[in-house]
């Protein structure tokens, strides 16, 4: 409630610094604005930002350490036998007091000392948050006064807002790559934890999977092998699969998109492709389960092969029709960004239409076009729902596509389904499985990247 | 100094009696009531203008008169523009290019053109100059294309230059460098007529120089006709002038007569800098 209050106080001493700012400046120079150094608007923000900022600063600070600095008070308050011991009986009665002063039950009688430490603390914590609403509203106020006091037409207002305005900007794009940095840390640890229970070389080059651990020893079925090569494999021949698919289909839609659709047929086309992207993956999935795996065995029999009724042809070919509109998009838009003047000089000199989008527009944009190959790649190598509805979870090694394989990502999603313990070799699997595929999708999508930006500068 | 006295100062070979009559030479290509529409907007009205053989025709005019469009029209460039359409009748050697019979595509190996901006395809020098062979067959094994490549370069002026470096991407070169290696592309396939589109806009006044000397020297082998914004290099470079005004050709003659004597008074107000 404090909190509420004190971010509606911020909130409205912001906006009236902003006007008091703005209205001061002009006056300080009588109306002529142009005799100020910045213009009013500026002189608003400023103030407004020493009204807001270092309200809001101490806000974060105290949020983030209120709990913990009410937390200790309670605690030295106690009598020694209680808050000393090892680790585990602070730990255990840290939370104790915690779930008493949030008044949920902790399922045994309480400690007459513990809960007096649960009301202390719930009266601390009210204490503090209305301090701190104390505190923030006046820090506020006075950052106001002072802001305001400094508008004059020699401040140099629009400097300072700038310079804020940058650090805003870059703590922005911070988030993404702390983000990143997070998800990366928590994958390597939960991996290194696997690789501590089995080694990396039989992970990486072992050619039986079956992620089961015995949890006795006479347990039948739970040989506990964990080669990824078959999850690799089966990875690649599908992906190669739905390259085999997306890639000339989608080339060949960008280029009737690009060079010989008129703009009426464009103008829905292009959409209309764009939309296969939109299609959640699960509808793939019955489509590649229900019908598209069925046809495929059917035509295989009628051609006397021994077709699995999960095969990977299915879910390959299903899963290329869904990378379509990756690849025919963004090599739509590489080959509309060659210049019209590469097309006018070839036909210039007497070239065919063919001849010219063979020989001069397609090498021209290539670049472009690998890298959204690449990218489809990536997506293809991280797609789940199709394949674990249409080729299923056999962990085949084998190159022929017309039987079932597994990928990395669907092995990632069964072992982590339902309830897991996250201390077993079979569940850290999918954290060593899937730091893999992190890191080979980066070094695709760095790749694609690098391709796509040699292919800008030489056009810009 | 103005361009009249550059003119008079100037000694040329064409200027030289019984030489300059245009009845001398055929005339290699004739446009008769040529008009042109972009969709409703209407580019050109009834031009009537004869190409003269082995010689260079300026085409002069205020930006939007028309001038690029007609050159267009000249190897059906314009064939690829959306909502154009083009009435009246363009020959070549007598015959209607855009006839039946006639394949814009064959056309344009016989009307070669040059662009504003140098354009270079994404490939060796040596591939660029080779591109149009190729796809024409007009060399039959390597050692005859590598002789197409050599004589087109030499007769670009570039090949001196070039000579050590054929495998290096076209776009290395510098601009002039760029523009003299598209005219070395366009002669490769041995054009009869070649269309410059204000090829010296884009680059600075020594490769200019280089370029028009190359255009004087190609005379002999070539008809060219060349749209120019800069009415010295059309005195510099051309025998006959047209001027375009909104769309209309207004006058068309010898550039001496053009830029001295001008019978129409817009020709004269641009030539004299009062406009365009």
């Amino acid at each position: 409630m404090q909190l509420t209050l004190l971010a509606l106080t911020l909130a409205l001493l912001t906006v009236i610094g902003f006007l008091i700012g703005r209205s001061r400046a002009s006056s300080s120079v009588g109306g002529r604005v142009a005799e100020l150094h910045s213009v009013p608007a500026y002189h608003g923000v400023y103030v407004a930002l020493w009204a807001g900022l270092p309200a809001l600063l101490l806000f974060v600070a105290w949020t983030a350490s209120e709990g913990w600095l009410v937390l200790q008070l309670v605690l030295s308050a106690l009598p020694e036998r209680l808050a000393t011991g090892d680790g585990q009986s602070v730990a255990l009665l840290k939370a104790d007091i915690l779930n008493l002063a949030r008044g949920i039950a902790t399922g045994r009688e309480p400690d007459p000392l513990v809960m007096e430490a649960a009301r202390r603390y719930t009266a601390f914590r009210d204490l503090a948050d209305w301090s701190l609403l104390a505190v923030g509203a006046s820090l506020a106020v006075a950052g106001l006064a002072w802001g305001s006091h400094r508008i004059g037409p020699d401040l140099r207002a629009r400097p300072v807002v700038e310079r804020v305005v940058r650090v805003a900007l870059v703590l922005c794009s911070l988030v993404a790559i702390l983000t990143t940095v997070g998800i990366v840390l928590s994958l390597l640890f939960e991996a290194l934890r696997f690789f501590s229970v089995v080694s990396p070389l039989d992970f990486l080059f072992g050619t039986h999977w079956s992620p089961q651990m015995a949890m006795r020893a006479d347990q039948v079925g739970s040989s506990g092998s964990f080669g990824a090569i078959p999850l690799f494999a089966g990875t690649l021949l599908i992906t190669v699969v739905a390259m085999l698919v997306a890639v000339p289909v989608g080339l060949m839609a960008a280029i009737y998109m690009s060079e010989y659709a008129g703009r009426g047929v464009r103008t829905w086309l292009k959409p209309a492709l764009e939309i296969l992207a939109g299609i959640p993956t699960v509808v793939y999935g019955f489509f590649a389960a229900l019908t598209m795996a069925p046809f495929v065995r059917s035509v295989g029999e009628a051609l006397g092969l021994d077709v699995s009724s999960e095969s990977a042809l299915a879910a390959g070919i299903v899963m290329g029709v869904m990378i379509i509109p990756f690849v025919s998009s963004l090599s739509d838009d590489v080959i509309n960004a060659v210049p019209q003047s590469l097309r006018d000089g070839s036909y210039g000199l007497g070239a065919t239409k063919s001849e010219t989008i063979k020989q001069v527009v397609l090498p021209a944009a290539l670049p472009g076009i690998v890298a959204a190959v690449m990218l489809a790649v990536s997506r293809a190598i991280g797609e789940t729902m199709i394949v674990t509805m249409a080729s299923g979870l056999t962990a085949n090694l084998t190159a022929n596509p017309l039987q079932a394989v597994t990928t990395v990502t669907t092995q990632i999603a069964t072992l982590l389904v339902g309830d897991q313990e996250f201390d077993s070799p079979k569940t850290l699997s999918a954290f060593g499985l899937g730091l893999v595929l992190f890191l080979v999708t980066l070094c695709l999508n760095m790749v694609a990247l690098r391709v796509v930006r040699t292919y800008r500068e030489k056009y810009d | 100094m103005s361009i009249q006295n550059q003119l008079k100062l100037r000694p040329r070979a064409d200027d030289r009696p019984g030489q300059r009559t245009a009845a001398a030479l055929p005339n290699k290509m004739t446009a008769h009531g040529v008009t042109v529409f972009y969709g409703a907007k209407q580019a050109l009205r009834g031009i009537n203008l004869d190409i003269q053989e082995n010689r260079v025709l300026a085409l002069i005019g205020p930006s939007g008169c028309g001038k690029s469009t007609f050159l267009r029209c000249l190897n059906r460039m314009n064939d690829t523009v959306e909502g154009c359409r083009v009435e009246g009748r363009i020959a070549l050697d007598g015959e209607d290019v855009y006839g039946k019979a006639v394949d814009a595509v064959q056309l344009r190996a016989r009307v070669g053109m040059v662009f504003q901006k140098p354009n270079p395809f994404p490939k060796s020098i040596y591939d660029n100059v080779a591109y149009g062979p190729r796809i024409h067959g007009l060399a039959s094994g390597r050692d005859e294309l590598d002789e197409v490549v050599q004589t087109s370069l030499k007769r670009a002026g570039l090949w001196g230059e070039v000579k050590d470096r054929l495998r290096e991407p076209g776009t290395s070169l510098s601009g002039g460098q760029q523009q003299r290696l598209c005219i070395a592309r366009a002669i490769a396939v041995s054009p009869e007529v070649i269309l410059m589109d204000e090829p010296c806009s884009a680059l600075d006044p020594i490769a200019t120089a280089h370029i028009e000397e190359l255009i004087d020297e190609l005379r002999a082998n070539y008809t060219i006709v060349i749209v120019t914004h800069n009415m010295q290099q059309a005195a510099r470079v051309s025998q006959r002038t047209a001027f375009f005004h909104l769309g209309e050709m207004v006058e068309c003659d010898d550039t001496e007569e053009i830029f001295t004597n001008p019978r129409d008074e817009r020709t004269q107000g641009y030539i004299t800098g009062r406009y365009g």
